[in-house]
């Protein structure tokens, strides 16, 4: 069946199998593969994109559902060459170590802070809840979303991002 | 602010130059932001699923819904009939093949795919290679299989009991469930200090079953190009060397036509070392059809198949003197491995490093021995951040001496400081034979009771059992032995378990290193670059480490058992090191002078007293291969490889409390803080160290708390998916709270002993011990984990029952 939607801003128009995931739209279909998958259950979160904004585990998702809506994902979390805040927060703080529930934890957050741009380190805990990481122990995340929340704007450019 | 106990004895450099003295920015040693990070954070990490080759197929493989049973038939006529399958492959294929089993790293064979039985749930029966993920999942529908049930072994306790069923009746010889025995210590010297002493304590304690689960689960692409006969095989491995090696004795594939790559790993703590049915299936499926497949499990058959932890059923003993002197431990231990003995640990350790459960005591004696069991379950034992056994160790040494202490009605944290071993013994050798290189444990011990207010906690803690409220303070102090091993000593398969390192200084001063071990989410790519850093004084940004493709690194047996930085980490100091000697004579043959009359300071080899001429490695890597007449026998670059053989392990430790409150109505545990003193010896990046330490801080909450692989008695397993094998999430974890000290390990070239699974390590007895120090008013002196609300309950009641 054909499914058009908006991806990271741009119209995409696909022929896929009807019960297609979106978690597999993304990744296999449109070469997205910021986006993970990592459990069979909708627990793990490595998954959750932005559909219309709200954080969705898009392994739960079919393609056909999202039809007509505007999914965002890792890949466009940076504006051009400027780093989202959460994603430098991510940096400065060590909020990843293997990096594979990074995507997914960032987009959360980025909902997060686009609803409520002071959350306290309560909020934080639980508006990451649904997600799991195996490496960071969670409180280095946390720091990484308080990081983007005190600097909302005017990240560094990718020249000035250091290694 | 962490409070900092610097008992370092490293040189410190000369840094008459501003800018390498720039804390923001080290050259060298230092928090530096992971070079990794940008391409994660991007989205751009490539893990093996994002990999697409063309041509390339999938692979799903036909699981055992039954622990045991005889297989009768596999008929996969429907399944080959279906338009988008391209091979199926059974047992009975793999045998024509001389594949059907394949060596396990225990000197065991494993099934690929079965063909006389199956043993365990879960267990590989076929493999069905198809044109998308989805049809090759389809096509396991259509494949009938008939099995006849058979009694299955699921409790260890009953696995060597007369008349149990044999579950391995495919080994000659083989007519009981039993693996192995081993033992450490003297048996008779530590019954005779056991027959003397005041006060003896005894409790059974259980390790339960417990998994890894890294976020990405585990996957392989085989890519085999008939003509040449070369195997590329991209595998989701800790250890891509020492799989190349044995793919080469398994598949009899020459080793110079295998390439194996590790991509990105996302997270592996044990899980990817081994080497499962998938990869070979995935292997034989692109021979089969000459072309590559890709074969990447979903979660629940990595909970179900993949290398499980733990499993250990511990009686522990301890004797000591009234007084609260702790005189010697004994222990007999039933291990639970599986229906396979697949566990990845050095040869002569069966037990891994266990005998290590003498802890960070001063003791008369001690003795262990373990019995290996049979059962029909998922092979494994060696995995999650384990040490080699170490955790199973600890967790015992640390909860009997809480019992100890409750039998003398003495404080924990008193009674730990009065038997620990003194700064002076070091190196200590303990009563198995380990000899522990290097230790300060009191100033750790007092750090983390000031941290956190103990004494304030004790004082509160009255006060709320005064009111019927449920507080504990848990106290753990663990010593690890990591960073196996000396050759000599140590080997897997017959690899000797050296690692190496190949740096190599371009013309314009940027440098490359090259790493026989893999990262897997460690930040292997920062650290190692800023040893060559501090070694050499090249920025780390202008260094690239090159990793996990054994074309382009040097043979090593990989990262497991906390043995990146204590064995790689020496070889790339050492490498170091042989470029900085090579460039002084090159410098000397610059400046026209004699090399001793040359000074070394970070990134310079500069004439003794006058400072102002000398030559910076990224002149003298020019010289090198430019025109600069050589001395004699001095070759046109700046390249050395080192292979690192460790003199011995090195002995991280720590000291663990945690503060838990129980509700009493429910039995949910919910702790309140954690506090962690660690000492790794030198830190390198002390960003990427506390991360380590949250990472398994987390663990240790979880295996105590919630995590566990259980079985019902038919050996169906209750934790294969997510929604029964639970792992904390942010909300059932605190704020973690940190502190270290520093004591280098001596023999280490740079002083570094490691960190990886220190905190998985030290932290599960620190939560339990905080539960069961909760739940003393009942009485509770004991309890196993996972100390779940219902399980706490049930101890509450007093019903406390073992994990089933």
């Amino acid at each position: 069946m054909q499914v058009s939607m908006t991806v990271n801003g741009t119209e995409v128009s696909r022929d896929v199998e009807p019960r297609q995931l979106l978690v597999h739209f993304l990744r296999e279909t449109l070469g997205l593969t910021g986006t993970h998958w990592g459990c069979d259950t909708s627990n793990c979160g490595t998954c959750v994109v932005l559909v219309d904004g709200v954080p969705v585990k898009s392994c739960t998702q079919l393609a056909a559902m999202t039809a007509g809506h505007e999914v965002r994902t890792v890949e466009g979390l940076a504006d051009g060459g400027t780093l989202d805040p959460v994603q430098q927060g991510f940096m400065e703080e060590h909020g990843l170590q293997c990096g594979f529930c990074t995507p997914g934890m960032m987009l959360t957050a980025r909902a997060l802070l686009d609803r409520q741009p002071h959350p306290d380190e309560t909020t934080i805990r639980e508006a990451i809840s649904g997600q799991i990481c195996r490496c960071t122990g969670y409180a280095t995340i946390v720091r990484s979303i308080q990081w983007a929340a005190a600097h909302p704007a005017a990240a560094p450019s990718d020249q000035e991002v250091r290694a | 602010m962490t409070t900092v106990q610097d008992r370092s004895a490293m040189p410190q450099e000369r840094e008459p130059n501003p800018a390498l003295s720039d804390p923001d920015r080290p050259i060298g040693y230092g928090r530096v932001q992971r070079k990794e990070d940008p391409r994660f954070i991007r989205g751009r990490g490539r893990y093996l699923d994002d990999i697409v080759l063309p041509g390339m197929l999938h692979g799903a493989i036909l699981r055992s819904p039954v622990a045991h049973a005889r297989l009768v038939s596999v008929d996969t006529t429907e399944a080959l009939a279906h338009p988008k399958v391209r091979a199926v492959v059974t047992g009975k294929d793999l045998e024509g093949l001389n594949l059907a089993w394949a060596p396990t790293l225990s000197a065991d064979v494993q099934a690929v795919l079965a063909t006389d039985k199956v043993r365990f749930q879960g267990q590989e029966v076929a493999f069905v290679v198809a044109d998308d993920r989805y049809a090759a999942r389809d096509a396991l529908e259509l494949i009938d299989v008939e099995y006849e049930d058979l009694p299955p072994v699921v409790d260890a306790r009953r696995a060597l009991d007369p008349g149990a069923p044999v579950i391995r009746d495919d080994k000659e010889g083989q007519t009981d469930n039993h693996v192995f025995d081993w033992e450490a210590g003297d048996a008779a010297a530590t019954d005779a200090v056991f027959a003397r002493a005041d006060v003896v304590v005894s409790e059974e304690v259980v390790y339960p079953r417990v998994h890894p689960a890294p976020m990405e689960t585990c996957g392989a692409i085989a890519d085999y190009e008939p003509v040449e006969g070369r195997l590329t095989l991209y595998e989701t491995s800790q250890a891509p060397h020492a799989h190349r090696t044995l793919f080469a004795m398994v598949a009899g594939i020459p080793e110079h036509k295998i390439r194996v790559i590790s991509p990105d790993i996302g997270g592996g703590f044990g899980n990817k070392v081994g080497i499962y049915p998938g990869y070979i299936l995935a292997v034989v499926g692109s021979i089969v059809t000459g072309r590559p497949v890709k074969w990447v499990e979903d979660r629940s058959e990595n909970l179900m198949s993949t290398s499980f932890a733990r499993d250990y059923i511990m009686r522990g003993e301890v004797a000591a003197t009234r007084e609260g002197k702790i005189l010697a431990v004994r222990t007999t231990v039933l291990a639970d491995h599986g229906a396979f003995n697949a566990t990845a640990q050095p040869t002569k350790y069966p037990a891994g490093f266990f005998s290590i459960f003498t802890g960070s005591y001063d003791l008369e004696a001690a003795h262990c021995s373990v019995t290996g069991v049979y059962t029909n379950k998922a092979p494994g034992g060696v995995a999650y951040a384990c040490s080699f056994r170490v955790t199973e160790a600890v967790y015992l040494v640390e909860r009997m001496v809480d019992v100890l202490a409750a039998e003398l009605a003495m404080d924990p944290a008193e009674l730990r400081l009065k038997n620990f071993i003194r700064p002076e013994q070091f190196p200590y050798r303990n009563k198995t034979g380990w000899e522990y290189d290097s230790g300060d444990y009191e100033p750790a011990m007092r750090m983390a009771m000031d941290r956190i207010g103990y004494a304030d906690l004790r004082r509160e803690q009255a006060e709320r059992r005064d009111r019927g409220e449920l507080m504990g303070i848990g106290v753990s102090f663990f010593t690890e032995t990591v960073g196996a091993g000396p050759r000599k000593h140590m080997d897997i398969v017959g690899l000797g378990m050296a690692d190496g390192a190949e740096v190599r200084v371009h013309p314009t001063g940027k440098a490359v290193v090259r790493l026989s071990v893999q990262t897997q989410g460690q930040g292997h790519e920062t650290t190692f670059a800023q040893i060559l850093a501090e070694e050499l004084g090249i920025p780390p940004e202008d260094i690239d480490v090159v990793h996990g493709d054994t074309d382009n690194t040097p043979f090593g047996l990989g990262t497991y058992g906390s043995r990146s930085t204590p064995v790689s980490g020496g070889a790339v100091a050492l490498a170091a090191r042989k470029v900085k000697d090579k460039a002084r004579l090159i410098a000397a043959a610059m400046l026209e002078t004699r090399p001793e009359d040359l000074e070394w300071e970070k990134g310079r080899w500069f004439v003794a007293g006058d400072p102002t001429v000398g030559k910076t490695i990224a002149e003298i890597a020019l010289g090198a291969h430019g025109t600069v007449a050589l001395p004699e026998g001095v070759d046109g670059n700046l390249d050395a490889e080192v292979t690192y053989d460790p003199p011995n392990l090195t002995f991280p430790f720590g000291a663990y409390i945690c503060v838990v409150d129980v509700d009493p109505g429910t039995g949910k545990v919910h702790v309140r803080r954690f506090v962690a003193v660690d000492d790794c010896g030198t830190r390198i990046n002390p960003m990427i160290v506390e991360g380590q330490i949250h990472g398994g801080l987390a663990d240790g909450v979880g295996m105590a708390l919630m995590e566990f692989i259980g079985f019902d008695e038919q050996g169906n397993c209750l934790g294969g998916s997510f929604m029964d094998y639970l792992i904390p999430t942010a909300v059932e974890v605190p704020d973690w709270e940190t502190g270290y000290t520093v004591t280098p390990s001596p023999h280490h070239p740079i002083g570094a002993k490691g960190i990886g699974e220190s905190a998985t390590v030290g932290s599960p007895p620190a939560v339990v011990n905080a539960v069961v120090d909760a739940l003393a008013p009942f009485g509770i002196r004991h309890m196993d984990m996972p100390c779940t609300p219902a399980r706490v309950w049930a101890a509450m009641q007093g019903r406390p029952t073992p994990p089933v």
